[in-house]
């Protein structure tokens, strides 16, 4: 009765490879640039000392815990611009707890939820007042940064030493750790995240309604609250990034932290996050973060000019988006 | 001596053939109207001559020299212009500059603003419509006017031969005669039009000529005053159904209503839709594309605002309008799109995220997936459904478009709908995914579900279903069982809206 299916397999051989090369594609750029650096500066000893190892961990720090944040709104089919605002307004926040006299402990919640405060209002102009992310977060990064200047009166806000103080230190304290405090929580956060993409039904979904969101929508998503829920989790991640800034300045600057966005975006699509939505890797994003600042680092010890960093970093955000381009047209 | 002579024209897509061998000749300054099914292949034809697409063979001649456009650039060159069915209007800016797309006035390089308002105002008043104003934003006109400004388009690029694919589905009946002037008088001025309907009183009324379109071939041709009404829709659907149905049997009596809608409504499109759907039965909704049907499954899914409805599921009241897909999903219904790239599948994800997305708390606590368990649960519905794949992960989108509907399907199996509302299941998709589709409904039927079919495609509907009703401009006729209808009857009522079976 029944008849056989005509049509042919679909080769799986093809998109297997193309699976795989946007995986490593990514590590084999960080390995290149290390590579690149390490003989460019004559001295790969040097260059791959645990010294030098430490103090390029410790920059990426920042960038790292924001790239974990905004994979997730990425892989959504989103975008936030306020994260740095978000970033300079976690940090204000912090020193005013401290030196409020609060906890350090507590003043640390108070920025890390600041991010998050930022985060749900980004969530629900975008999903009740219909505002294009693009654009809700642009008006965010002004308004965040604003109330960052208004409430540090428009200076620094100076803090006595605390341990916060010691979050990205180059050398920790006590020297087992071998790693700052704030490298490890963003390697757990960044496992952590990574198993929530994965084994969660609120990671599945992020991906489902950034890959299609009206069939999000047909499978029962409510689509708007779990919009909502991931810019407020990322901005927790912003506000985290926020103490992390405070700590390595060992002051809240509310002007800090202008465009960090933009670092935080490049690390997560050139880790091959789609800004199209439905594609996105914790690990990626890691790994973008690290090449940007092996590249930043290398740059420095070659005594190379600042635009020259910058002209090679935005080289290699197009490069890496156009070899994901290219790899998707092939599969 | 035709205008233009198109002959023995072939078009496939892929493995689909979508012109098996049109041949239509035009002649100056009439109108012939282009009819036929959906799917019969009308608006691929509309696009060839357009210059959308090539075609693979055949012969395409314009005033007596071979017309093979290569773009749409190019058919406008040749004085040929198409006019869509959705506008292709820019709304932000003014009818002038609407109306002069293309062919702008411009002195050295520089737009000359005075002219084109002056021409655009020139070709407005052959119109006799005086709230269409040259400066006016396009946005701002009533789909009506709109209509009036695309075809002005067409003739200030001078064409001499206009196709319209189904201009009036947008219309009101006043509209409707609005536009008829316009095209007799458009005639009258030696332009041809090539008109796609439905309507086959539009079409007597309109047109001198037609051309019957089947399965891609054209199978008649003719004047339009020579022929019945009935022998055009014999001609549209004259063809065997196919052996591909599965044996059914009908629900055995008295099978219980499992949902009952009476006066649905979703504004603009539909209107009071009253019907009841047993378990155990399969319901066909027959029609014409944009006569409501989507609209109907939607809006009882929660996914279309609607109103005055009642609805209930086995005896229990459902409040119709407020719903979400989330609330239906748990009262135990399950959609499957007819767009399965735009609403029914998140293509980069993997088969089995696909297949557990709306049921995923049958394979996971507290919010956590159990991976293995979601993994077996999948593995066993692309067997049962018999869907080519190589691994539960791979993404959706390296799957063919038959088995790709076929994981659409496994989704509302895999949460365990009890009723399934099925727009179009087989659209697009190869014949023997197509009778794999077959079976599977018709086993979940005899399994007690209860499956509301949308088709466009008349021999699936007899073939599938026990009961049938046709949905006409957002009417829905009364609901008869299979055998009462035939083919020609269910085109009668989706064209003219009448039932001789009332009468």
């Amino acid at each position: 009765m029944s008849i056989e299916p005509t049509e042919k397999l679909t080769p799986m051989d093809g998109s297997a490879i193309a699976k795989w090369l946007t995986i490593i594609a990514p590590f084999l750029g960080l390995i290149f640039v290390i590579a690149t650096f390490a003989i460019l500066t004559g001295a790969p000893g040097k260059y791959l000392s645990p010294f030098n190892i430490r103090i390029v961990l410790s920059q990426t720090v920042i960038v790292a815990i924001s790239a974990i944040g905004m994979t997730l709104i990425i892989v959504s089919g989103g975008i936030d611009l306020s994260v740095g605002s978000t970033i300079g307004l976690s940090g204000v926040v912090t020193a005013l707890g401290i030196n409020a006299g609060y906890d350090p402990t507590i003043a640390v919640m108070a920025g890390i939820c600041m991010g998050g405060v930022v985060g749900f209002v980004n969530g629900a102009v975008i999903t009740t007042l219909r505002v294009v992310p693009f654009i809700a977060t642009l008006g965010m990064l002004g308004i965040a940064r604003g109330v960052a200047k208004w409430i540090a009166n428009q200076e620094p806000v100076n803090v006595a030493p605390t341990w916060i103080n010691d979050l990205v230190v180059t050398f920790p304290n006590p020297p087992w750790l071998l790693l700052a405090p704030g490298v490890w929580i963003a390697i757990l956060l960044a496992i952590v995240m990574a198993i929530v993409f994965r084994n969660t039904i609120f990671g599945r979904r992020a991906f489902a309604i950034g890959s299609n969101e009206a069939a999000a929508r047909a499978c029962g998503i409510s689509t708007d609250k779990l919009r909502i829920w991931i810019y407020t989790i990322s901005g927790l991640f912003f506000g985290l990034s926020g103490v992390m800034q405070m700590s390595r300045l060992r002051q809240g600057d509310p002007t800090v932290a202008a465009g960090t966005e933009l670092d935080v975006i490049a690390a997560v699509v050139i880790g091959g996050g789609s800004l199209n939505g439905g594609q996105g890797t914790v690990l990626g994003a890691m790994i973008g973060a690290l090449i940007m600042a092996f590249l930043r680092n290398g740059c420095q010890q070659m005594g190379w000019a600042n635009y020259v960093q910058e002209i090679i970093i935005g080289s290699i955000i197009i490069i890496a988006v156009a070899f994901d381009r290219l790899q998707s047209r092939r599969a | 001596m035709p205008i233009l002579v198109i002959r023995n024209i072939r078009k496939s897509f892929g493995q689909t053939v979508a012109l098996d061998g049109v041949d239509l000749s035009l002649k100056k300054g009439e109108v012939h109207a282009l009819i036929g099914e959906n799917g019969a292949g009308k608006s691929t034809l509309m696009n060839l001559l357009s210059g959308v697409i090539q075609p693979d063979s055949g012969i395409m001649e314009l005033g007596g020299k071979a017309y093979k456009p290569a773009n749409t650039t190019d058919a406008r060159r040749n004085r040929i212009a198409l006019i869509h069915q959705e506008l292709s209007l820019a709304p932000h800016l003014t009818v002038a500059q609407n109306i002069m797309m293309g062919v702008e006035t411009s002195r050295f390089g520089w737009l000359d603003r005075k002219a084109l308002f002056r021409r655009a105002g020139k070709v407005l008043e052959n119109f006799d419509h005086p709230d269409i104003r040259p400066e006016k934003t396009v946005g701002s006109l009533s789909t009506a006017a709109q209509q009036v400004v695309e075809i002005c388009r067409a003739i200030a690029a001078r064409a001499e031969i206009i196709l319209m694919d189904e201009p009036t589905s947008s219309l009101q009946r006043d509209d409707v005669q609005h536009l008829f002037r316009l095209i007799r008088k458009l005639s009258a001025d030696g332009v041809s039009i090539i008109y796609i309907s439905h309507f086959l009183e539009e079409i007597r009324d309109v047109a001198d000529r037609y051309t019957v379109l089947r399965d891609g071939r054209t199978v008649a041709s003719g004047k339009i005053a020579e022929v019945t009404d009935d022998l055009l829709i014999s001609q549209m659907v004259g063809r065997p159904v196919d052996m591909l149905f599965p044996p059914r049997k009908p629900p055995a009596e008295p099978a219980r209503n499992l949902v009952e809608v009476r006066d649905l409504s979703a504004p603009p499109v539909l209107k009071n839709a009253s019907f009841e759907l047993k378990a155990g039965e399969i319901l066909g909704i027959a029609g014409l594309i944009g006569a409501g049907r989507s609209e109907m499954v939607k809006a009882i899914f929660g996914l279309e605002r609607s109103e005055f409805g009642k609805l209930s599921f086995a005896g229990n009241p459902l409040s119709p309008g407020r719903s979400t897909p989330t609330d239906r999903i748990r009262q135990g219904f399950g959609y499957l799109s007819e767009d399965r790239k735009r609403e029914g599948l998140a293509l980069d994800l993997s088969i089995a995220d696909n297949i557990t997305m709306t049921g995923y708390s049958s394979c996971s606590k507290f919010g956590w997936l159990n991976l293995r368990r979601q993994r077996g649960q999948s593995e066993e519905l692309i067997k049962g459904l018999g869907i080519r794949a190589q691994t539960p992960t791979q993404p959706v989108m390296t799957l063919s478009g038959g088995n790709q509907q076929k994981a659409a399907i496994a989704r509302l199996i895999h949460q365990k709908a009890d009723v399934l509302l099925l727009d179009e299941p087989t659209r697009g998709i190869d014949i023997g995914s197509r009778s794999k589709i077959y079976e599977i409904i018709a086993e979940l039927a005899s399994s007690g579900k209860a499956i509301l079919m949308i088709s466009s495609y008349l021999p699936e509907l007899f073939g599938m279903c026990d009961r049938l009703a046709v949905m006409r401009r957002g009417r829905l006729s009364p609901i008869r069982p299979i055998s009462d209808w035939t083919p020609e009857l269910v085109m009668q009522v989706a064209i003219e809206g009448e039932d001789p079976l009332s009468l």
